[in-house]
């Protein structure tokens, strides 16, 4: 009846996990409870579940991806406490546990917190930018968002029923085929990544339609702000190398289910076929991350050095070669294969010729900062961090491309910190930036600077101390993945790792108090113009937080930076005379997405568990809700042109004052 | 905060940023007078994007195949398996039914009720012949002991080729689906882009298959 699953799932015999999953359950019970009782179900239900607004969707996504970086980073402290621990001794973790918390922490960072965060900055900024009224499928995007949720909660109730992978977040075969990993753990990353892996492809289709077809009249290519481009690349990459994550993750699953030999020892199996089918997605992967972080600290330096982006089409060409060339580089992630020299020689070289437009995208923040009136204002310190940080990180990866120096660093230490660094400098810090810098513009209100500056501060030495000693550590020969080690030498910077660990847990519980003090305060903080910093792309054109519909006339563009024109203008005098208002239709919320999810829960879970009748209800669920869906007569509702009126003309009263405001020069 | 800096000495004081250069200031008609692209291009286009994407997952498949085509395992080969008569009609059914489906389409632009529904129920024939040659097939196959875990060579066959039969049963659903929703919403025009978009879908498995074709079965008769 229930496949595998019973009371022995629950590991009542290791405190750790069950403590820490009933106080989650606890904590989301007493939140349940808490929203039921106040009568928000069905504000929530309405204005947030089923809706289809990009904006919305996207502020969900960040709030994924930000729980879900308190349940990894609680990991990372774990791991770092056990290693500070494990001198000469067991630690606190037993070994199949700790086994299964880096792999936890890997899987959660990658694919539930920077995914999550940069499809959710993508979410609210593109269709804003490019004078947009929302993303092409606006359903299908509900749909991805809840299949990515659906993804993160599977790996997160493996906490407590069963266990998870015990194989690192890319689980290499033989190791995680049946019979070396015979527990549900390998079971629930692959099904959890596969239902996950749809949600993003879907995204990727989505938003490539959205920048290629669907832009405000006068919105040309080459006018369109790099974080729209960088936006594009990425979702480029997700189209061209999702679907080799689902085709590898499906062909392990045949093995593990039905006895397949893609990747076993016997029968002809190649195993070191899934390392490079599997990199073959994930180095790509690694630039679906990092692109739109580049592009969001080109739209922050420009805006915060008052000045257009310099070489905006060099940074055009960097980013589409960097979108090219990604694809190209894959076997560095396993010199040691054994492909033989020239073949090393050859990803070894194209690797280090990825660096060079990396390289001029940093020349071209360095020269949009000189001359200009540099504002250090949160996200400014964060894309400073980020040059500083990242220029190091790119630095230790040219060297990893070297194949002699990957042979003697590979797997190492040196290898962990190498990436932490590009990942953590690069994406996060770029994650937080746009976090800092579109908060206003989503939320009608600032986020406090003092809070913000002391987070950004405590992850910024933060990092320094916990990874800047794990480069040593691997020039000393300690190995990635250790649960204990008997090193003298080693221990100390294990310590100052430890202490690093701590002092990004202040960045953390900074960034929460940020946030609620931010929320109390939000009056002192209210943004009444929709362009707090002074922006220069169209999501500063319209109120904040902006309306349904975006635009109430769409923008007319003449070049690029499209609203510093608009605003030069208006500074004329040249906003002057109301547009004539038009009925708007937007689609229609729908439960589409939520519905597909709960469904595709239901299948993942089962599938797990090998039950096998939940299965099809779940499929014939999924079905189901597609056909109705598919039989909806009304799709889309009218804001009628009054309404529509009504809401621009507040927001056009609040930007004259604004601009009457500027007109008296500050110097 | 930056608000209150006036905006009049901000402007690029090297002149280093491309904007305010008379190069990229073109005239507001060119590209302004174009309309917002439909809806039917939109569809279309995201549709072409997604049908890409699995190519690529087919791709993946093929790659796969072509690393593991001699990793028999002294089990049987494709010489001792494939049987290409069966795979010819097979072929022939399906490039029928892309023919059929071509003719579908063009009844749902003209809203011709015979025309549609009859090459529809066609293309169903077709494709429902089709997938009943390859379970056939895969049947046999696995009761003379070649199935997917005899040997690496097999996994990677049953599994591409059962990825473009898993393809081809889901179009059938779609193909149902849409023929009902015809039926009881008319030639609507979304109905209608769902029509186009089936048709890409069902073409382009006639592609995948073509390429199936020649590599698994032509090729590893030849072999």
């Amino acid at each position: 009846m229930f496949g595998k699953l019973t009371w022995a799932a629950i590991p009542f015999d290791q405190p750790i996990p069950l403590f820490a999953g009933a106080i989650v359950g606890f904590g989301i019970l007493c939140v349940l409870i808490y929203v039921a009782l106040k009568g928000w179900v069905p504000y929530l239900w309405n204005e947030w579940i089923t809706s289809v607004d990009h904006k919305r969707i996207g502020v969900m996504y960040i709030f994924l991806a930000m729980v879900m970086l308190v349940r990894g980073f609680i990991d990372a402290l774990m791991m770092r406490s056990q290693q500070a621990l494990a001198y000469k001794s067991p630690g606190y973790l037993p070994p199949e546990h700790y086994d299964q918390i880096f792999s936890a922490h890997g899987t959660l960072m990658i694919f539930f917190v920077a995914m999550p965060f940069v499809i959710g900055l993508m979410n609210v900024v593109v269709p804003l930018q490019l004078g947009a009224r929302d993303v092409a499928f606006p359903t299908l995007n509900s749909v991805s968002l809840w299949l990515t949720a659906t993804g993160a909660l599977l790996v997160n109730i493996s906490l407590v029923v069963g266990e998870f992978a015990r194989t690192t977040w890319l689980p290499y075969p033989p190791l995680s085929e049946l019979k070396y990993s015979p527990g549900v753990g390998v079971d629930y990353y692959l099904w959890s990544l596969q239902i996950s892996g749809v949600g993003t492809l879907l995204t990727g289709v989505n938003f490539v339609t959205t920048i290629l077809k669907i832009h405000a009249p006068g919105m040309t290519y080459m006018r369109m702000p790099v974080f729209c481009w960088t936006a594009l690349a990425s979702n480029l990459l997700i189209v061209a190398a999702f679907p080799i994550l689902t085709a590898t993750l499906a062909m392990l699953l045949l093995d593990r289910y039905l006895g397949f030999h893609f990747f076993t020892n016997e029968a002809g199996g190649n195993m070191m076929m899934f390392m490079n089918l599997i990199w073959a997605w994930g180095h790509p992967e690694v630039y679906i991350l990092i692109l739109p972080a580049f592009g969001v600290f080109s739209e922050v330096v420009s805006t915060f050095s008052g000045k257009p982006l310099f070489g905006y089409r060099s940074m055009v060409a960097a980013t589409m070669a960097i979108c090219l060339i990604s694809f190209m580089v894959w076997l560095h992630h396993f010199f040691t294969m054994g492909a033989g020299a020239d073949v090393n020689a050859v990803f070894g070289i194209a690797s280090m010729i990825i660096a060079v437009p990396t390289g001029v995208k940093l020349y071209n923040w360095l020269f949009t900062m000189y001359g200009g009136r540099i504002v250090y204002a949160t996200p400014m310190m964060w894309s400073i961090g980020f040059m500083v940080t990242f220029a190091i990180g790119g630095l230790t990866g040219v060297l990893l491309a070297v194949p002699p120096a990957d042979f003697v660093l590979h797997n190492s230490l040196f290898l962990v910190a190498h990436f932490h660094n590009v990942i953590i400098g690069g994406v996060l810090f770029g994650a937080f930036a746009g976090y800092t810098y579109w908060f206003p513009k989503v939320f009608g209100f600032r986020l406090r600077e003092d809070l913000g500056k002391a987070a950004f501060w405590c992850w910024f030495i933060g990092f320094y101390l916990a990874f800047m000693p794990l480069y040593v550590l691997g020039l000393e020969g300690m190995t990635r993945r250790m649960q204990h080690y008997d090193v003298a030498a080693w221990r100390p910077w294990l310590l100052i790792a430890g202490v690093g660990a701590l002092v990004i847990l202040a960045g953390i519980v900074l960034q929460i108090t940020q946030i609620a003090v931010s929320i109390r305060d939000r009056e002192q903080l209210r943004d009444a113009t929709g362009d707090p910093w002074n922006g220069r792309s169209l999501e500063w054109a319209t109120a904040s937080p902006p309306p349904a519909f975006n635009f109430a006339v769409l923008p007319r563009v003449e070049g690029g930076d499209a609203y510093w024109d608009i605003k030069q203008r208006a500074l004329q005098g040249e906003l002057g005379e109301e547009p004539a208002y038009q009925a708007i239709e937007m689609p229609r919320n729908s439960p589409t997405g939520f519905i597909c999810a709960f469904f595709a829960t239901v299948m993942g879970f089962s599938l797990i568990w090998h039950i096998w009748w939940l299965v099809i209800v779940g499929f014939i669920g999924a079905f189901a809700t597609f056909v109705v869906f598919a039989w909806r007569d009304r799709t889309e509702y009218q804001i009628p042109a009054d309404e529509v009126a009504r809401i621009d003309r507040a927001n056009r009263s609040a930007r004259r004052a604004a601009f009457a405001a500027m007109e008296q020069p500050a110097e | 905060m930056s608000t209150s800096q006036g905006i009049a000495g901000r402007v690029d004081p090297h002149h280093l940023g491309h904007v305010g250069q008379a190069g990229l200031r073109q005239p507001i008609a060119e590209h302004a007078a174009r309309e917002l692209t439909s809806k039917r291009i939109i569809v279309g286009y995201g549709f072409w994007i997604f049908l890409l994407s699995d190519i690529v997952m087919f791709s993946a498949f093929f790659a796969t195949y072509a690393v593991l085509s001699d990793a028999t395992a002294g089990g049987p080969s494709g010489r001792d398996v494939f049987h290409l008569d069966i795979v010819a009609i097979e072929t022939a059914c399906l490039l029928l039914s892309s023919f059929t489906c071509g003719i579908a389409s063009i009844g749902a632009r003209a809203h011709n009720n015979l025309m549609y529904f009859g090459s529809m129920v066609v293309t169903a024939a077709f494709g429902a012949g089709f997938l009943s040659l390859e379970i056939h097939e895969f049947v046999g196959m696995i009761a003379i002991g070649a199935g997917p875990e005899r040997s690496a060579f097999l996994s990677a066959f049953f599994t591409l080729v059962g990825c473009h039969g898993l393809h081809v049963t889901l179009g059938l659903m779609w193909l149902l689906t849409m023929m009902a929703q015809v039926f009881a919403k008319g030639y609507r025009p979304d109905i209608l882009r769902r029509v186009l978009c089936f048709s890409l879908f069902w073409h382009t498995l006639d592609i995948i298959w073509v390429a199936i074709f020649t590599v698994v079965y032509l090729m590893g008769v030849a072999r």
